[in-house]
């Protein structure tokens, strides 16, 4: 905290940058309904045509979204007491698993829990036909969920078994806690043996006869945000149709994975936990999802508003697909072994073309994250804007920071171009 | 001339006939093998696309029925559930015939071009979101 504080006080007096304008002036902005916000896909061509420092000192929002499945996703609920009371140590929605070993009547249900029964693997690939995600996805479409629970009774929780049905709305909280979304960047995957697998990227021919990638690229939040400059702890976001907040860097977030001239990380690296309230989503942007042969998970709509301060923000948020990579992993050998090799490096023009090369080979590329999906929620986030019911926020404190960062480091090494 | 994509279900008692050999030589089809699969308990499955005049068509698929083989027409058979369908692209990785294929390389939506469709159920298995669907007799 101290250090982030010390940090952006003396950014401020050194003013390395030619344009410096605040989230609380941009929020007067947007208060004044003069706030001039774009998506990710749309500020490409002003930074191009006008250059960073104009397309800064013009732009004040670049809206991202990306939708897609997102594993590490799950839902915090509180039902309720009942009469009489339990403390509920084993809890099922809809058959499928939750964790209850919380408090009495708290419970956790993780996005890729299985039904109970599911046949999982035995005739492979299974179907997984319902589970965690499909839970989430019926509690937000405002279905019955039926909710059965065990305690082992307590002189103050004597119940020991419960069966009952659950509304959304009813319920006392209903909260998406997702430990693991939005990763920055994604592999690529294929599968160089000669077999067919099932993977939760998708089915894999055999003898590299297809690839398949998992993100928004160019208006997937943290690749126009490579360094997490803006987005920190307490951001307020859109999340499966709601407002949501960041909470905590996610699982796994590494931010010094090798990045390339842009900055932008060639694989993984960053990642964010998010919170919002179920009660505000739509199954428009959530969905329960089953992947063949892989297991259950949930798919995730979710768009980060960037405050353009300067320009070198304004150069990050004018990324395209071209200038981000990704490396192409065997899926079907090296990844399951954890065999550190790749098949090169593509970019998301060419996987979005359809067709990449691995080994002078030209192989059909599929997507796995909706990019209309993401256009879709950076357009509702930019409505939200407009409309004057969102405004932007400062982090509280900043994610695990990348070594690579210097201000202005990279947008100088592009300075000519602009 | 009319050219038609079918599925023809062979029950176990009529899977070893030459049926489909026969209706090309008693009336003058021919035909384009798109899926075959003998199922554990000997029943058979053939789609195939039948192309021919109309009346030797009309009366090549009669010969199929008499001889026992269930005859599906895969033309707008298989149904997508545009409420359920995000555009996620799952579908475009295995489907053999680009009936699911992505035009539109900016919007990326996934068209569905239903006469391209051999009815192979692939999509259907692999829809995270199962938007994708069959009649039963499929």
């Amino acid at each position: 905290m101290v250090s982030f504080a010390i940090k952006m006080t003396r950014r401020h007096k050194l003013s390395v940058f030619k344009v410096n304008k605040t989230i609380e002036e941009i929020n007067d902005k947007i208060k004044r309904g003069e706030a001039v916000v774009v998506n990710a896909e749309e500020m490409i061509d002003i930074v191009r045509k006008e250059g960073a420092i104009e397309a800064a000192k013009k732009v004040d929002v670049v809206t991202t979204g990306t939708f897609g499945t997102m594993c590490s996703s799950g839902a915090l609920l509180n039902f309720g007491h009942t009469a009489p009371k339990i403390k509920a140590a084993k809890v099922w929605l809809n058959d499928v698993e939750a964790y209850g070993s919380l408090a009495a009547v708290d419970l956790y249900i993780g996005a890729s829990a299985v039904k109970k029964g599911d046949p999982l693997n035995a005739v492979h690939p299974g179907r997984f036909e319902y589970g965690g995600g499909h839970v989430i996805e019926d509690l937000i479409a405002k279905k019955p969920v039926k909710l059965s629970a065990e305690g082992y009774g307590t002189d103050c929780y004597p119940a020991k078994r419960i069966e009952m049905e659950i509304f959304i709305d009813d319920l006392k909280e209903a909260t998406l806690l997702n430990p693991r979304n939005a990763y920055q960047n994604y592999s690529v995957a294929t599968n160089s043996t000669d077999k067919t697998i099932y993977t939760y990227m998708g089915v894999l021919k055999p003898g590299f006869a297809n690839a398949t990638y998992s993100s928004a690229g160019q208006l997937s939040p943290l690749l126009n945000d490579p360094f997490y400059l803006t987005t920190g702890i307490g951001t307020r976001i859109f999340l499966g149709g709601g407002v949501g907040y960041v909470i905590w860097h996610g699982t796994q977030h590494n931010p010094n994975e090798e990045r390339n001239e842009r900055g932008v990380p060639k694989t993984g690296a960053g990642a964010l936990a998010v919170v919002g309230d179920m009660k505000q989503m739509s199954p428009d942007f959530i969905k329960g999802a089953s992947i063949l042969g892989y297991g259950v998970s949930l798919s995730v709509g979710v768009g980060i508003p960037i405050p353009v301060l300067n320009e070198e923000i304004a150069f990050f948020t004018s990324v395209s697909d071209e200038e981000i990579n990704a490396y192409i992993f065997d899926y079907g050998h090296d990844y399951p072994l954890k065999i550190d090799n790749n098949y090169g490096l593509t970019n998301y023009k060419e996987l979005k073309s359809g067709f990449i090369t691995i080994n002078g080979k030209k192989v059909p590329t599929a997507p796995l994250s909706s990019y209309s999906g993401a256009v879709k929620i950076a357009e509702t986030l930019k409505q939200w804007i407009l409309d004057r019911k969102f405004f932007l926020t400062k982090p509280s404190a900043l994610l695990p920071q990348s070594k690579d960062y210097e201000p202005l480091k990279y947008l100088k090494k592009y300075e000519k171009n602009l | 001339m009319i050219s038609k994509k079918v599925v023809l279900r062979f029950p176990e008692e009529i899977a070893g006939k030459p049926l489909v050999s026969d209706i090309c030589k008693k009336f003058d089809l021919t035909f384009n093998i798109m899926r075959a699969n003998i199922f554990p308990r000997k029943e058979g499955i053939l789609t195939l696309e039948i192309s021919g005049e109309k009346a030797s068509f009309t009366s090549g698929i009669q010969y199929l029925k008499d001889n026992g083989v269930s005859i599906n027409f895969v033309e707008e058979s298989i149904n997508r559930d545009e409420n359920k369908c995000y555009h996620c692209g799952f579908c475009v990785a295995v489907c053999p015939t680009e009936a699911l294929t992505i035009i539109n390389r900016k919007t990326m939506k996934v068209d569905l071009f239903k006469d391209r469709c051999i009815a192979c159920g692939y999509c259907v298995r692999v829809c995270p979101a199962k938007a994708m669907s069959l009649p039963e007799e499929f």
